[in-house]
């Protein structure tokens, strides 16, 4: 219950008033005095200044000189403005480490942690040597208390001085603290290994089947923020099977009813990436049940809670539709909700509309466009235009809906229906042209550009049906000048296509337009498509028709957009800021281990709202001179394009360095003869260059058509291999008899991943299916995966665990070959392996055998997989023997044919 | 991770705390100053990236309390936080506001050390808390040990509690959602309801509450009561008390109760519900001269219960001038400051029916557009309806067992209130 024990004359507030002149000396004064309450108070003055701004960095040694006391109040105001003030005071803080030193061997358990907790804040580097031997023992203090702040301070001094942390044994003894008897502790422990993991890129967490337990047990004792940590770092790790993956779903659901929303966001985490490693049909219908109302009961939480739910949500969705399947209506948006709650809200409810509930979204949305906000409204009137995108059935319902909103003649609602109706005349060409009329009436009201650019890219289009189109066209040409580049466009476009449909009466205009965008314009854009346009059409008119007036590609629903591998992604995100962003984490956040380049690169990657994307993106690409429409993209709805970058999004696991240049080649088999695959014969391979992972094509077209755009698609493989890009364009295509080639590149993901059966061999393949968009036909080949395209460049051991590597593994995991080489030059050999990251370690004479030298080599995969290999060579022979060893038996032999390979 | 850094602000920081020095504080603040003064209010999302640097924020009274972390942290988490923050800070100083904070500033700094430690949040319980910090002016004694309950499994209870009598209260409260369309139809009607508790007993109790819970009968095999007035609740969260793995393995809600006033349960029901209170409008408009309401309101519940303190809001034009009233009960006021007519009634009955009508003047020449506006606005219903929920919910029993044998009287209450209850005007 709230009490007041504020007493009149005693508040804080009475230390912010200044005396100006001889401020600082008075207090000096004062910090001296030995009257202990004249003591407190200057300190509290300092800190006072402190809190509003004021440097008092000056009193460094008079504050510092009331550390030693026993008043625990002025303790920690003293160790408040240490904090604070010690980066610009090395030299002096050094003093205060006595005091450190002693405190932390206080018999008070709370002098204890404050001291540790202290140290670690103080990022002064000259004192984490000193803050060793207090923190070693407080990682061992018999309260939990002390504990449990000291192994966050572990994660403290990584942040400060990572060898020290590893050199000094505290990651093991922190990994220890998983295990001890207090819950506190063990969340605690959790949450400094998992930032350590994040930060190093190490696997610190190691959780093996004992930690698993611990985990789950101390979930359900500790503090609900000891609870997220747990399930966060649960998250990250990979259940080895479907059985295991439902163990844990079951200790991790009744969290879904806890209080917290924070609990349950990360309760929802584990179980969706666990959901993909189940297979029984039931228990996947369970949980789809079970994770509907706690994400539904979100929403009646505080606003920015709902906000990140709704984010998060609109991912779930994309991932498993049928969680919230039945929920449209929680989405509905009252009308006091905050205007970022309502937009999120409208999200959702395109992604989750459907034949079913159409009928009671339309008239929702219908609502909403009578509302205030503008943003708002316009995107209802956007969402209904998605809705008919995405539902042709329902095509005819949204349209009638648009019409009577531009009945309403409010100025944005008209302009956003004109805006919407074009996508759905380019989503279902030939059908609703009847509309045109009432568009017709409401041109005065446009006035952006958008709104005008697809209405006049209306009227281009569909001339032949406008009585007056001309006239029409005639009174947007009165002021092109003055336009926005992007209606010039579309203006000089449906001019042309006017033209080409009704020469006669556009001579005049045509001709006028074309003058005005190639010799008044200095938009180069708009005068080179004049200019191509005026060549076509005075050369030959006929090509100018099958250019400009070509049938155009139909657009396609956009409402589940993400990829599905930055989706899953995301999904793995979930309640953090990634998934706040939809995007990466790599993208907005620097690792912390490259530190210094940190700050130029952050501000690359603004945050920009995605949301906006609507129907299309893409309003000032390239010039395109088919003339996709307004705001039209390229070829179709799913713009795979601008994925480009999705490198970004994947796994960058190979950091930085790459190989050398004498850097390796791809072989390429055959995999595909033709027969089945409409003439096309593929040659595929695998390669690694510059840390990036490619699958390298040769097609051989034997077919009739032309290959234009191709999409493939991997199955799950024992490598985890994803294309990061499923859409292969050809520029030029390859003519039939032609041939050309392709380089995927590939990101390695757990997700991709099938767990190899215990005792078997890894499966060496990799299953595509590729589809000819032309045709639409598809085919399916299985190519030999190479393991040396996943050789991660972090893969060298230092010797001593090398050694201890080779021998904690047991000699019945070895394989072996003799293999022939072109060389007997052991140098030759080590630079091939280094260009392909596989590690020279050591190398030395065999004893008692004259003439022979062994070298050992490790390499890891992306995949973390590690292999230790050992060479024998003789003096003068081209041959050598090869000996691998690893834990990783399912790949032991696929590493080994891997060396063979690089050898030769 | 979850911050770098923790700001309360009125947009000059008034008291910050930066836990991983990772971050600018003064360039961040002025960042985030800027952002919510140059952003148009409409524009604003609680969480945004500028420069690399993340903002995370709730408002409370005139203040911003905000985080700020450059990692990838659990933003779900943070927002919590933030939340409970505040919570600790009411609960210490009353109120939270920059008059407060600068009177308590020391303090402030404690309690910020130690409810979040590198980013991570620690301890946000209040009454554990003030165990060991304190405000009591001179704080001569000293205190030698950090309460059991910091790191206990029980983090939110002390050991040792004594009350002469022992005694705890229930209040079944349940908040209707309610949204009428404008043709009269029900869009969605959702309870959420909630048991809140405060107890007073001593000692270390071991307490079993039972509801009319029907997933719980059918979970023991109680078929025919299931069949009765048990209620099917659709979700439910539990204060940190509950044990959760239990609840999931056989739906008994078992727990050690903190003390005072808490929430044990919150719980949501998505049944069609009638309006309890139904009111159709009728709006006749005459553009420059005049408008007139006839309001018409009904209650559809049993005639013996009674709605209490029932507020009625109609939006009305903003230009609206010289209102006049005739109601057939309660009082009707005008709020030109909210541009709506408020009709109380402080005593509502089950099954009665009440007219109201209501008359304005308008200028000559209006906004159109503004007038557009306001009538898209629904009409809002405020109630409160004693010894009555409208799931049906019932406690069964409350079961009190601490090993000193005392015996503990549990008193309960039900009560039905509006929640976001609102009907669209036609």
């Amino acid at each position: 219950m709230p009490s007041k024990p504020k007493t009149a004359g005693g508040s804080d507030s009475r230390f912010f008033t200044t005396q100006k002149k001889g401020e600082t000396h008075e207090l000096r004064t004062d910090l001296h005095s030995t009257d202990r309450s004249t003591k407190v108070d200057a300190v509290k003055k300092v800190i006072a200044s402190m809190t509003v701004g004021k440097d008092v960095s000056m009193l460094f040694t008079d504050v510092l000189n009331c550390i030693q006391t026993d008043n625990i109040e002025l303790k920690k105001l003293v160790y408040l403005y240490l904090i604070n003030y010690a980066k610009s005071q090395p030299e002096l803080t050094l003093l205060a480490v006595n005091t450190f030193v002693k405190d932390a061997n206080d018999p008070n358990p709370l002098i204890r942690a404050l001291a540790v907790r202290t140290m670690g804040c103080i990022r002064v580097e000259k004192i984490t040597e000193y803050l060793c031997e207090p923190l070693s023992r407080s990682l061992r203090d018999e309260d939990p208390y002390v504990r449990k702040t000291a192994a966050v301070c572990v994660a403290k001094l990584y942040d400060i001085a990572p060898e020290l942390v590893e050199d000094r044994g505290f990651l093991e003894i922190l990994h220890d603290l998983i295990s001890d008897a207090n819950p506190s502790v063990v969340a605690n422990g959790v949450a400094a290994l998992s930032e350590i993991a994040e930060t190093s890129g190490k696997d610190v967490m190691k959780i093996s089947t004992s930690v698993l337990q611990k985990l789950l047990a101390a979930l359900n004792e500790c503090t609900e923020w000891g609870q997220v940590f747990i399930l966060d770092s649960l998250s990250k790790y990979t259940p080895a099977d479907g059985r295991e993956a439902e163990g844990i779903i079951e200790r991790v659901t009744p969290r879904l009813q806890h209080a917290n929303s924070a609990v349950v966001m990360s309760a929802v985490k584990v179980i969706l990436n666990y959901m993909n490693m189940i297979t029984t049909e039931d228990t996947l219908r369970t949980l789809t049940r079970k994770l509907a109302p706690p994400l539904v009961t979100l929403l009646n939480s505080e606003p920015e809670t709902q906000y990140v739910a709704l984010r998060n949500i609109n991912l779930i969705v994309q991932k498993r539709p049928q969680i919230l399947e039945n929920a449209i209506h929680f989405f509905f948006c009252k009308y006091n909700d905050p205007i970022y709650v309502k937009m999120e809200k409208l999200e959702v409810i395109i992604k989750l509309v459907g034949e079913r509930n159409v009928e009671q979204v339309l008239l929702e949305l219908k609502e909403y466009a009578t509302e205030v906000d503008v943003d708002f409204v316009r995107k209802s009137v956007s969402s209904i235009g998605r809705c008919a995108i995405k539902l042709e059935r329902a095509a005819e319902r949204c349209i009638s809906v648009l019409l009577e909103l531009i009945q309403s003649k409010v100025n944005y609602v008209v302009q956003e229906a004109v805006v919407v109706i074009k996508d759905i005349f380019r989503r279902y060409p030939n059908k609703y042209e009847s509309v045109i009329a009432t568009l017709c009436e409401n041109l005065e009201t446009l006035d952006e550009p958008e709104a005008k650019a697809s209405m006049i890219w209306i009227i281009g289009e569909y001339a032949e049906r406008i009585d007056n189109a001309d006239e029409l066209l005639e009174t947007f040409l009165e002021t092109f000048e003055e336009e926005d580049p992007s209606v010039q466009l579309q203006l000089l476009t449906a001019t042309v296509k006017c033209f080409l449909k009704a020469p006669e009466e556009t001579q005049e205009m045509v001709q006028r337009v074309l003058d005005m965008a190639t010799e008044e314009s200095d938009n180069p854009d708009l005068r080179d498509r004049g200019f191509v346009y005026w060549r076509l059409l005075s050369t030959d008119p006929e090509a100018a028709k099958a250019v400009v007036l070509s049938e155009k590609p139909v657009i396609e629903d956009d409402t589940s957009k993400l990829e599905p591998e930055l989706l899953d992604t995301l999904i793995s995100q979930i309640a953090t800021l990634s998934s706040i962003y939809h995007k990466p984490p790599e993208v907005f956040v620097t690792r912390a281990n490259i530190r210094s380049v940190a700050e130029d690169d952050d501000e690359e990657y603004e945050y920009e709202d995605e949301n906006d994307v609507g129907v299309q993106p893409s309003a000032d690409g390239p010039v395109d001179l088919l003339d996709m429409g307004g705001g039209g993209g390229e070829q179709n709805g799913s713009a795979p394009q601008q994925n480009g970058d999705v490198d970004l999004f994947g796994l960058d696991t190979g950091g930085g360095g790459g190989a050398p240049a004498a850097g390796p080649t791809c072989v390429k088999t055959q995999v595909c003869d033709g027969s089945q695959s409409g003439g096309i014969i593929v040659n595929c391979g695998f390669m690694q260059l510059n840390g990036k992972v490619s699958m390298e094509l040769d097609l051989q077209n034997n077919g009739q058509i032309p290959v234009t755009t191709l999409a493939i698609q991997l199955n799950k493989s024992a490598f985890g291999l994803a294309p990061t890009n499923q859409q292969l364009a050809f520029n030029p295509p390859i003519q039939a008899g032609a041939s050309g080639s392709y380089s995927i590149g590939l990101t390695v993901t757990p997700n991709m991943m099938v767990p190899v059966a215990a005792g078997a061999a890894a499966p060496p393949t990799v299953q595509a299916a590729i589809k000819n968009m032309a045709n639409n036909s598809v085919f399916y080949f299985a190519a030999n995966f190479t393991l040396e395209s996943i050789f991660s460049p972090d893969g060298a051991l230092d010797r001593t665990a090398f050694i201890n590597t080779w021998k904690s593994i047991d000699d019945t995991k070895e394989v072996y070959s003799t293999v022939q080489l072109a060389t007997s030059n052991i140098e030759t050999i080590i630079q091939k392996f280094a260009a392909t990251n596989i590690f020279q370690i050591a190398r030395r004479p065999v004893p008692n055998q004259p003439g022979q030298e062994v070298v050992y080599f490790s390499c890891k995969t992306m995949t973390q997989h590690s292999f230790l290999a050992e060479l024998t060579f003789k003096e003068g022979v081209s041959a050598c023997k090869i000996c691998v060893k690893s834990e990783a038996t399912a790949y032991a032999s696929l590493a080994k044919e891997a060396l063979e390979r690089c050898a030769k | 991770m979850v911050a770098s850094a923790v700001f309360i602000t009125d947009l000059k920081v008034i008291i910050s705390r930066n836990y991983r020095g990772d971050i600018p504080p003064t360039t961040c603040c002025a960042a985030f100053s800027s952002y919510i003064s140059e952003t148009d209010e409409l524009d604003r999302v609680p969480i945004f990236t500028l420069d690399g640097y993340t903002y995370s924020y709730i408002k409370y009274n005139n203040l911003y309390i905000l985080g700020v972390t450059k990692r990838n942290s659990n933003v779900s988490l943070l927002i919590t936080f933030l939340y409970r923050l505040v919570g600790v800070f009411k609960d210490y100083f009353g109120e939270l506001e920059d008059e407060s904070i600068r009177d308590n500033f020391v303090i402030i700094y404690e309690l910020l050390d130690e409810t979040m430690d590198h980013g991570y949040p620690q301890a946000l319980d209040s009454k554990i808390l003030r165990e060991y910090i304190t405000q009591e002016g001179n704080r001569m004694e000293v205190i030698s040990k950090p309460p059991v309950a910091l790191t206990n499994a029980v983090s939110w209870r002390s050991e040792g509690i004594k009350h002469k009598k022992n005694e705890i209260f229930l209040d079944v409260v349940e908040k209707l959602n309610l949204l009428v369309g404008a043709n009269g139809t029900v869009l969605s009607s959702e309870i959420i309801g909630a048991v809140k508790m405060k107890s007073f007993l001593s000692g270390m109790p071991e307490l079993k509450l039972g509801l009319n819970d029907k997933l719980m009968f059918e979970a023991t095999g109680r078929q025919a009561q299931a069949k009765g007035k048990a209620v099917e609740l659709e979700d439910i969260k539990f204060h940190q008390c509950v044990r959760l793995a239990r609840f999931e393995n056989d739906r008994t809600i078992s727990f050690i109760p903190p003390d005072g006033e808490f929430d044990l349960m919150t719980y949501r029901l998505n049944t069609h519900v009638k309006p309890l209170i139904w009111v159709e409008a009728v709006v006749e408009p005459h553009k420059g001269s005049r408008i007139e309401y006839m309001i018409k309101t009904k209650s559809q519940f049993k005639s013996r219960s009674i709605a209490n303190n029932v507020e009625i809001i109609i939006p009305v034009p903003s230009d609206v001038d010289s209102p006049s009233f005739k109601s057939s009960v309660g009082t009707v006021t005008y709020l030109p400051d909210r541009d709506a007519i408020v009709w109380n009634i402080k005593q509502f009955h089950g099954s009665r029916e009440y007219l109201m009508r209501a008359h304005f003047g308008l200028p000559s020449i209006g906004r159109e557009e503004a007038r557009e506006g306001a009538w898209k606005q629904p009409i809002e219903v405020k109630f409160e309806i004693p010894y009555f929920t409208v799931s049906g919910i019932q406690v069964r029993y409350l079961k009190i067992i601490e090993k000193s044998g005392y015996q503990a009287l549990p008193w309960v209450r039900y009560i039905t209130q509006n929640g976001n209850y609102s009907l669209r005007m036609a």
